[in-house]
């Protein structure tokens, strides 16, 4: 097979509050010799937000980051739920309204762009499973996951509004999405089945409503608890702020313990192939993580 | 009888009396489903074949008065519209038929939607116009004015979007994805003259738009696809359009995204907390930050990573901004 190579939309958060996603990200890409060329251009995607204020800037600039993988030839990787829900929404809108990319594309043409829509783009987890292989990885796992029962959380943004992300994520149905699962047990783990492995985690509203937030990441956290997880795992680097920084505060909002290890996609996929803690930034994790 | 497939499915349902009974409990049904057959049919069958105590709302079955809505394995689905090998091929056959709110069943399927009602009817969904009591003509919009309706008008407030949004679950005070839907739906009328009114109500903390989790739950439930949290987008557009965003945490949060934007490309993420929350609430974040610190989660301001060619961003910040923040 020839190495697989992507545009690499990094995102806000691996560069500041989650290091840990940065190395594991670049880790299992260097063990599994995949490229991740740096999109060195790109701008942060406006987080769901900035479209509340200005919906057409923010389409504007996304329509720019996009610009600049196809310039390169490559499908996009994200690493993040919510970057690659509004390149995603981006392309979308752009591709399936002609007036609409004009206008954009007529802004873009001042700083010598132009987008053509010949980028495709997915989130990590869907690059591994759909392009590398999920029998691939299976076929590198030299420290089998098998005494954990692991709680996937997928996190919104990759699957939901489905007819965005399309075929990027592998037709993935938002009621009952199976690719982490699937992960899972190809490194060797138990994936625990709750209610709430699809739903949100409240992330979005954490600064204007703590309160919501926490009871909706609460509700998620015991679930899993209850249903004997040993820890979470999830592709979002929000979802991880959230479940994994705040859970001090979630337990005093819930007036119960929702302490458990959180793991990054990426983590939870180096340390079954065998890369060291060290290496997959463990030491960021804020819950500890106890059982490597 | 039996010249097309056919695929046994069993069914759990929700079943409940609450003048009778002190819990719910679920009721095993099997039945043999053919491909053109809906939710509906099967509640039907219950009701005609099993147990005529069984109880459901349903009218029209025809997709339009939208009484019919329940969830099968927790995906909000109108009855005369979803096809049970659809859910068959999602869920595989068992399937498990519930009420939109568990906590807020009557009977069996019927729910007490009062709270959804209540939500309704506090963004004034009708129009707001001195209209003559006897009109000569229709009072008729352009196309193009309508297309800006963005299909809104076409809700049937079966409730699905509501039931299915996590925000409402947690706070009792938010209006929710069907109101808020229908607000910009008047909002958006040339013929309607209270949009400051409306915006007034959907711009409250805790009760309108700045509540939503963007977990686009509304969106997948939507039998009608009207996807509801874009038209909440839409209404933040309008908040801020109007001139009507009071300087607070969540406004100057989304603000703060284009600052940083055009200052780094990059989101500087403690300078929009510190920004969002302004000097004296950010300090309630101390905490969770010295913690963040002590695990190398916080980077140094001098340490802020920045986009190459920023000059662009510049550029098109200036050129491509509709927007002006007070």
């Amino acid at each position: 097979m020839e190495n697989l190579k992507y545009a690499f939309f990094v995102g806000c958060t691996p560069k500041q509050s989650t290091p840990e996603l940065m190395q594991s990200t670049l880790a299992i890409a260097e063990a599994f010799n995949i490229e991740l060329v740096e999109l060195v251009e790109a701008t942060c995607c406006g987080a769901s937000h900035m479209q509340d204020y200005d919906d057409f800037l923010s389409l504007v600039l996304n329509a720019r980051n996009i610009c600049y993988a196809e310039k390169r030839g490559l499908t996009i990787v994200t690493v993040c739920n919510t970057c690659q829900l509004n390149l995603a929404t981006a392309k979308y809108r752009l591709d399936n309204d002609e007036s609409l990319k004009q206008r954009v594309n007529a802004k873009l043409k001042e700083v010598g762009l132009e987008y053509k829509g010949t980028s495709e783009i997915k989130h990590f987890l869907y690059a591994l499973i759909d392009d590398f292989g999920i029998d691939a990885i299976a076929s590198r796992v030299t420290n089998p996951l098998k005494d954990l029962y692991i709680a996937p959380f997928y996190g919104c943004h990759n699957i939901r509004p489905h007819e965005v992300h399309g075929s990027s994520n592998g037709n993935e149905d938002p009621y009952r999405p199976t690719s982490l699962d699937r992960l899972i047990v190809a490194l060797g783990g138990h994936s625990v089945e709750y209610g709430h492995k699809n739903k949100c985690c409240g992330f979005h509203v954490e600064l204007q409503a703590p309160k919501t937030a926490n009871r909706i990441s609460g509700s998620a956290m015991l679930d899993a608890i209850e249903n004997s997880a040993d820890t979470m795992v999830t592709p979002c680097p929000l979802c991880h702020l959230r479940l994994d920084v705040q859970q001090k505060s979630i337990s005093e909002e819930m007036g119960q313990d929702v302490s458990i290890p959180i793991l990054h996609m990426p983590q939870m996929v180096g340390l079954a192939i065998g890369i060291s803690p060290e290496k997959l930034g463990i030491k960021h994790n804020i819950a500890k993580v106890d059982f490597v | 009888m039996k010249n097309y497939d056919t695929k046994r499915v069993n069914f759990k349902v929700f079943r409940f009396n609450k003048e009778v009974d002190r819990l719910p409990y679920y009721e095993n049904y099997s039945f043999d489903v053919a491909q053109d057959e809906v939710v509906l049919d099967i509640l039907n069958k219950i009701k005609w074949e099993k147990d005529g105590s069984f109880s459901y709302r349903r009218s029209c079955r025809h997709g339009i008065c939208g009484s019919c809505a329940i969830k099968v394995n927790n995906k909000p689905v109108l009855s005369c519209k979803e096809r049970v090998f659809d859910l068959i091929d999602i869920f595989g056959y068992e399937l498990v038929f519930e009420p939109q709110d568990i906590k807020q069943a009557i009977k069996d399927m019927v729910v007490d939607k009062e709270r959804f009602w209540s939500k309704y009817s506090s963004v004034k969904p009708y129009l707001v116009a001195e209209i003559d009591a006897h009109p000569k003509s229709e009072n008729i919009i352009s196309e193009g004015e309508a297309d800006r309706l963005d299909e809104a008008d076409y809700c049937i407030q079966c409730g699905n979007c509501f039931y299915a949004c996590p925000s409402i679950q947690v706070n009792g005070d938010y209006i929710g994805p069907a109101a808020l839907l229908k607000a910009f739906r008047f909002n958006t009328d040339v013929r309607d003259e209270a949009k400051r009114d409306r915006l007034e109500i959907v711009n409250q903390e805790s009760k309108g738009v700045w509540d939503c989790v963007k977990c686009y739950e509304c969106a997948e439930a939507c039998p009608k696809d009207l996807s509801p949290i874009d038209k909440i987008t839409k209404l933040h557009n309008q908040i801020f359009e109007e001139n009507m965003a009071t300087d607070n945490v969540a406004t100057r949060h989304a603000v703060g995204f284009k600052d940083s934007i055009q200052k780094h490309g990059f989101l500087d993420e403690g300078e929009l907390v510190r920004y969002s929350e302004g000097n004296l609430g950010v300090l309630k974040h101390v905490p969770e930050a010295l913690h963040m610190l002590k695990n190398g989660k916080l980077i140094m301001p001098w340490q802020m990573p920045k986009s190459e060619k920023l000059d662009e961003v510049d550029k098109l910040i200036k050129s491509s901004s509709t927007v002006k923040f007070k």
